[in-house]
């Protein structure tokens, strides 16, 4: 067996800022990682669908629009209805501390603010990847 | 029959992608899964498509799918991108091109890291083409990595190859000459609203008079502006004359035979490859033969010799 850690980054939403995306998906390549960036504008349908025909072990969303509490839960519930519930989701971009403990209710496993080192996302998704 | 596989007969996505996943980790589970995969796969018309970096290979696919959408017909998309040699990651990135067709459930996409494997393509896209052949797609589109000079494989697995080039990157076909001008099927000029367009048309088409002297069929060149919809409907005619080429011509066979003769032999090199590696007998003798190498107490020819005729016993 040769597995490695597949991840998509996605940018859901209507929210064009994506250099934080960027630089965390060449950070996860260069931790030996296969990255699968889908580019802006994606709608949950659109980001549970890639990570079914991309078999990823990990979705990392990024959003700085204030709109994560809807479309990140959107997600995380897309993923349960595909039987997709252990894909490990984290979170990034501007995300309220208040709004995390919600976030992680509903199965968003850990969101990144600015100015995380991004050796502390790289060891986080490897403890915590589930498959 | 296997649960996996016979979800992928069923066309299920999901299985799809959980069995690519274990070609791609050439997992033990793997054998027996293809082995009924493969009696159900060889229905599909598959498409390689290589070209220089920035060529618009990923745009002109999209178009190109949704051509084929538009006829009802189900695609499947193989999108290769460089693994690091380094670190061993990648980042895939076709699929920014083809965002729209994610949601539609007649195309599958999957992007895949070339983990070591050169020439163009990943170790994991014969099994892929199969798989994806198997749960029903009609169409499969492969997009190499962009290539440079040697990234010629696609042309073992592909019925139909296409050879992208544009206008304006200097002498285009002085640095892409050997080797990836041989193996087009059709040539597609993308970016045709660029200058210097014609030139390079008539470049190619000089060069093909050349290579075609003696041959019963001439390449042609089709010319596509891929991010406007721009002579996708022509591509689509040259690859079904194409097509109907292979198929009068009975080279359809051959070169479907030669498919499996180099799916064969990836099989058997990574199985080799596996046991030599990853045997933890093995392994220890590779790492203090390559010790001895070093300091050249040993020479390699006799390394080798000595390991293939442990495996041979």
């Amino acid at each position: 067996m040769e597995k490695k850690i597949r991840v998509l980054v996605a940018k859901p939403g209507l929210d064009g800022h994506d250099r934080g995306a960027k630089i965390v998906a060449r950070a996860l390549r260069d931790a030996g990682m296969e990255v699968i960036y889908t580019g802006l504008h994606q709608t949950a349908e659109m980001i549970v669908e890639t990570a079914v025909q991309e078999d990823v072990d990990v979705i990392g969303l990024s959003l700085l629009s204030g709109a994560h509490m809807t479309l990140f839960r959107d997600v995380t519930k897309l993923l349960k209805e595909k039987g997709m519930g252990d894909v490990l989701v984290v979170g990034g971009g501007i995300i309220p501390e208040e709004d995390i403990p919600a976030l992680k209710k509903a199965g968003v496993a850990g969101c990144f603010g600015p100015g995380t080192p991004c050796e502390e996302i790289v060891e986080f998704i490897k403890k915590n990847v589930k498959r | 029959m296997s649960d996996l596989a016979s979800k992928v007969l069923k066309g299920d996505s999901r299985s799809v992608a959980r069995l690519i996943t274990l070609a791609e980790n050439n997992s033990n589970e793997l054998a027996g899964e293809m082995g009924i995969i493969h009696k159900h796969s060889g229905k599909a018309y598959v498409i390689g498509v290589t070209g220089v970096m920035g060529s618009g290979k990923s745009t002109l696919i999209f178009e190109l799918a949704r051509a084929y959408r538009r006829q009802g017909k189900k695609v499947g998309i193989i999108a290769i991108d460089p693994t690091s040699p380094f670190s061993g990651g990648a980042l895939l990135g076709d699929r920014i091109r083809m965002t729209d067709l994610t949601v539609d459930d007649g195309v599958f996409i999957r992007s895949m890291g070339t983990r070591g494997m050169l020439g163009g393509l990943a170790s994991a896209v014969f099994d892929t083409v199969e798989i994806l052949d198997a749960s029903g797609k009609d169409v499969i589109i492969i997009e190499t990595v962009g290539v440079g000079q040697a990234e010629v494989d696609v042309v073992k697995i592909a019925d139909t190859t296409l050879v992208v080039l544009v206008p304006g990157l200097g002498d285009s076909i002085q640095t892409i000459k050997a080797g990836i001008m041989e193996i087009a099927d059709v040539f597609v000029v993308n970016k045709a609203d660029r200058p210097g367009v014609e030139q390079l048309i008539a470049e190619l088409e000089s060069l093909i008079e050349i290579s075609c002297i003696g041959k019963d069929r001439k390449i042609p060149v089709v010319k596509t502006t891929a991010k406007d919809n721009k002579g996708i409907t022509e591509l689509v005619d040259e690859i079904e004359k194409h097509r109907d080429y292979l198929k009068k011509t009975k080279v359809f066979e051959t070169q479907r035979r030669k498919r499996y003769e180099a799916e064969l032999i990836e099989i058997i090199r990574k199985r080799l490859m596996n046991f030599i590696f990853d045997e933890s007998t093995f392994k220890e003798k590779v790492e203090s033969m390559i010790d001895q190498i070093s300091k050249k107490e040993l020479d390699p020819y006799s390394a080798a010799d000595e390991i293939l005729g442990k495996i041979l016993k």
